[in-house]
């Protein structure tokens, strides 16, 4: 829970050591950075809003960890918290995002067109695509910091613009705190619906606070087209539909997100960006493009196969069950998205789920077949 | 929050204030506290009417309270530890409640939350505990076993007696505000002092992070292990933070007298055993909570206490006595008489399941408790305890042998 600077100056009078988390059990990016003398340093920091260290952590603290499954740890509660305490979340994105560098640039590309194939993914396999980011509107506290008034006016900036979108992107607002219990069941059958967040990932970060005031749901008409509102972030902006046509998806995708930007900025309000994180976001997992382009695909004969992990690496992708991260393939039908969001342009990134996927589905014909996929295996991207 | 904590940009306090940023010992302000008036006005970047809660659906005490007008008047202050409304409220705020269960909606992060929201608290605390008024009444403490009479139960009917309260140590912040630091500190404190126990109140401390699985079982087997709170009215108030450090449990070899250390309250004080002997549990819990207040009083510590509302602690609703005396009971004709609810009510009994609260009863054997915590000392409730099982058992008896009940007259209404 977030406490804020008064708090803060009362912890200085004990000890850096005395304050500092007991760390042992722990296996996330966090732990590993956060040394004692590290948490001396920082501890007496805030950022202008107020957002401290020990905010930033709660969630890592809490949240020990698996020894498999490596979590991030920590979030921010506003954009200067990256920079005000950058000598934890540097090295904590480096580790999370693959070497990437303090000094390294990243770069944005939401022009579709640069976009190669993609409309002609077997959909016999390939049984829907999605592409997902989010945003996060300058001059506003992250979820984790956000006090109800601030919410409400985030929430309150994208209901105008959003109503101001036109065509196959015309649609509706349903605020979470609002709707009738047929709208509800609608948005729950569509697949829309959110829920407030039960992950203790999150709800140590406090996330969850204040729950459902302020939370929405934005869709088009073709239901084709998702603004998810003041959940784990600001804006998540979601483009899907049934099929292999990624291609149509991302058109969408990069339309309706440069709309929205545009409509924003028409209201004086930028997204949090700059040209060394990209897209600034709650978690340092999203950072860069936000973006996690993916499709279910089924995958039966390669899911068997001894090689499937190795072909997923080198193509620098990563499978999860049709239910979202931590759920298991069902049936042999996977959810296939690209690993990477910083450091690759939105291009790159659903390029390379094109391509692997088209790859995936080849390997999978052949070995229906009953043919090897030795010759057809890919190099490390 | 944003607009919380702002002030450091705004005031002429920041040069005070960023004197302390270099970590240099700052007793003089931030330990001064002479008087509990609240730290300076806390800068928001909206007014309050935009941050003011939505509280349409709710129904809890905080809710109940809570008009704009208060919220106003109260939303910029904060205690010197800088504990501020919104982190009060925010478990009420989270919890909307439910239509039967009327929960209290908000809890303290320290001693002076007391004072410095007293324009909530107070009604908040009148409405929860009979129309006790804090600013004109006083509580009684009275920890003299000696008063109890009758207090040695059938234990034909009578399964097992038990007596818990919780303790705050002063000058530390409350579990859903207080830092790691502070944490530690209370664990420090408290099993310090209970190391100071003898006879038959010599025992032992297990600390949560270090327990080994052996311990771990026994403490599991024993009915003694805690764990990590699930209930978001305690976790949305901040208490499961950093878990498990500096949580513990300590109990006396013979396993009559346990203290949680650092759970919902800095300390949670249980004496029990089993059978009737409701007197010889309270004697055993006032002796060992005397003994520890003179131990931690030794090295110069205090429980948080004053006479407005007696023993302070997280909960609104544990203000005063903190205590809850209680006996695991067969009555099992008297379970099934409608008359039941309204004999316990007029006897100022409430009844659980033996899994405590929230629980149901099994096998028509109940939890039967005081429900009153403030306004009455802890000879007054324990007595009303013991004269309330009394009766229940007579009851009982007499339905075993065919004879007839009566529901006993209210008690007189005590806070008016």
């Amino acid at each position: 829970m977030p406490f804020g600077d008064a708090h803060n100056q009362v912890k200085m009078k004990f000890s850096s050591e005395e304050e500092y988390p007991d760390l042992s059990k722990h296996n996330n990016h966090m732990s590993k950075v956060l040394t004692a003398a590290l948490y001396e340093r920082l501890r007496s920091k805030q950022t202008p809003s107020g957002f401290t260290l020990d905010d930033i952590i709660q969630t890592g603290v809490d949240n020990p960890g698996h020894p498999f499954i490596m979590t991030v740890g920590c979030v921010a509660g506003d954009e200067e918290t990256y920079e005000v305490f950058k000598e934890l979340l540097d090295p904590v994105i480096e580790d999370r995002h693959g070497g990437y560098k303090p000094s390294d640039k990243h770069k944005t590309d939401l022009t579709s067109s640069n976009l190669k194939g993609g409309d002609d993914l077997d959909p016999d396999y390939v049984l829907s695509s999605r592409v997902r980011t989010g945003r996060s509107v300058r001059g506003f506290c992250l979820p984790p910091h956000c006090s109800r008034g601030e919410r409400r006016a985030v929430e309150k900036l994208s209901i105008e613009a959003l109503a101001s979108l036109s065509g196959d992107l015309n649609g509706k607002y349903y605020a979470l705190k609002n709707m009738t219990d047929a709208e509800q069941q609608q948005l729950i059958d569509d697949h829309f619906l959110f829920d407030k967040p039960v992950s203790p990932l999150l709800l140590s970060s406090g996330m969850g606070r204040d729950w459902p005031d302020a939370r929405g749901i934005w869709h088009n008409d073709n239901k084709t087209f998702l603004v998810w509102v003041n959940e784990e972030d600001h804006l998540r902006v979601i483009s899907m539909q049934k099929g292999g046509n990624m291609k149509e998806v991302f058109n969408r995708f990069c339309t309706g997100l440069t709309k929205i930007e545009t409509l924003f900025k028409e209201r004086n309000h930028a997204f949090m960006w700059n040209e060394h994180l990209g897209y600034v976001l709650t978690c340092p997992s999203n950072l860069g493009t936000g973006l996690r382009a993916g499709v279910h695909v089924k995958l039966p004969n390669m899911s068997k196969n001894a090689k499937f992990e190795e072909v997923l690496k080198k193509l620098r992708l990563q499978k999860r069950g049709t239910g979202g991260v931590d759920t298991a393939a069902v049936g042999g039908v996977f959810d296939i998205s690209n690993a990477d969001r910083l450091g690759f342009s939105e291009v790159e990134l659903v390029q390379m789920v094109v391509d692997g996927v088209k790859l995936l589905v080849e390997m999978e014909k052949k070995l229906e077949k009953g043919q090897s996929i030795d010759d057809i295996m890919p190099a490390q991207k | 929050m944003a607009s919380n904590f702002s002030r450091i940009l705004s005031s002429k306090q920041r040069i005070g204030v960023l004197t302390f940023v270099g970590g240099s010992v700052t007793a003089g302000f931030l330990l001064h506290r002479q008087h509990v008036g609240a730290a300076a006005p806390v800068r928001r970047s909206y007014p309050a009417s935009a941050d003011y809660p939505d509280l349409r659906k709710h129904n809890n005490c905080m809710a109940s309270s809570l008009t704009p007008a208060i919220y106003a008047k109260l939303c910029d202050k904060a205690t010197p530890n800088g504990y501020t409304l919104d982190l009060a409220i925010q478990t009420g705020v989270d919890n909307p409640g439910h239509p039967f269960i009327k929960t209290v909606g908000m809890v303290a992060g320290d001693e002076e939350s007391y004072e410095v929201f007293s324009d909530l608290l107070d009604p908040i605390i009148k409405e929860r505990h009979n129309g006790y008024d804090p600013s004109t009444m006083k509580h009684p403490t009275d920890l003299d076993a000696s008063k109890i009479h009758s207090g040695n139960f059938d234990p034909r009917y009578v399964l097992s007696s038990r007596v818990r309260t919780g303790r705050s140590i002063r000058g530390l912040s409350l579990p859903p505000a207080c830092t790691r630091a502070e944490r530690r500190e209370v664990e420090r404190v408290v099993v310090d002092a209970l190391a100071g126990l003898h006879g038959d109140l010599d025992g032992k401390y297990y600390s949560l992070t270090q327990m080994t699985d052996g311990e771990q079982q026994q403490l599991i087997d024993d009915h003694f292990l805690f764990d990590k709170p699930v209930s978001p009215l305690l976790t949305c108030a901040g208490m499961a933070r950093d878990w498990p450090d500096a949580r513990g449990i300590w109990h006396n070899n013979e396993k009559t007298f346990l203290v949680w250390v650092n759970e919902e309250d800095h300390t949670r004080v249980i004496s029990m055993e089993k059978g009737g002997n409701m007197k010889r549990v309270f004697e055993r819990f006032c002796k060992g909570l005397l003994e520890v207040e003179r131990l931690i009083q030794e090295r110069g510590w205090e429980f948080m206490w004053n006479e407005r509302l007696g023993y302070v602690l997280t909960c609104p609703s544990n203000l005063g006595t903190g205590l809850r005396a209680g006996v695991h009971v067969k009555l099992p004709l008297l379970s099934k008489d409608p008359r039941l609810s309204k004999i316990l009510d007029n006897l100022r009994l409430q009844k659980r399941g033996t899994g405590g609260v929230d629980t149901a009863a099994v096998g028509g054997v109940f939890d039967i408790s005081n429900l009153d915590r403030l306004g009455l000392s802890e000879v007054q409730l324990v007595q009303t305890v013991v004269d309330g099982v009394n009766y229940l058992i007579e009851c009982e008896k007499r339905l075993e042998k065919g004879q007839d009940i009566k529901v006993p007259p209210p008690p007189l209404k005590q806070f008016k």
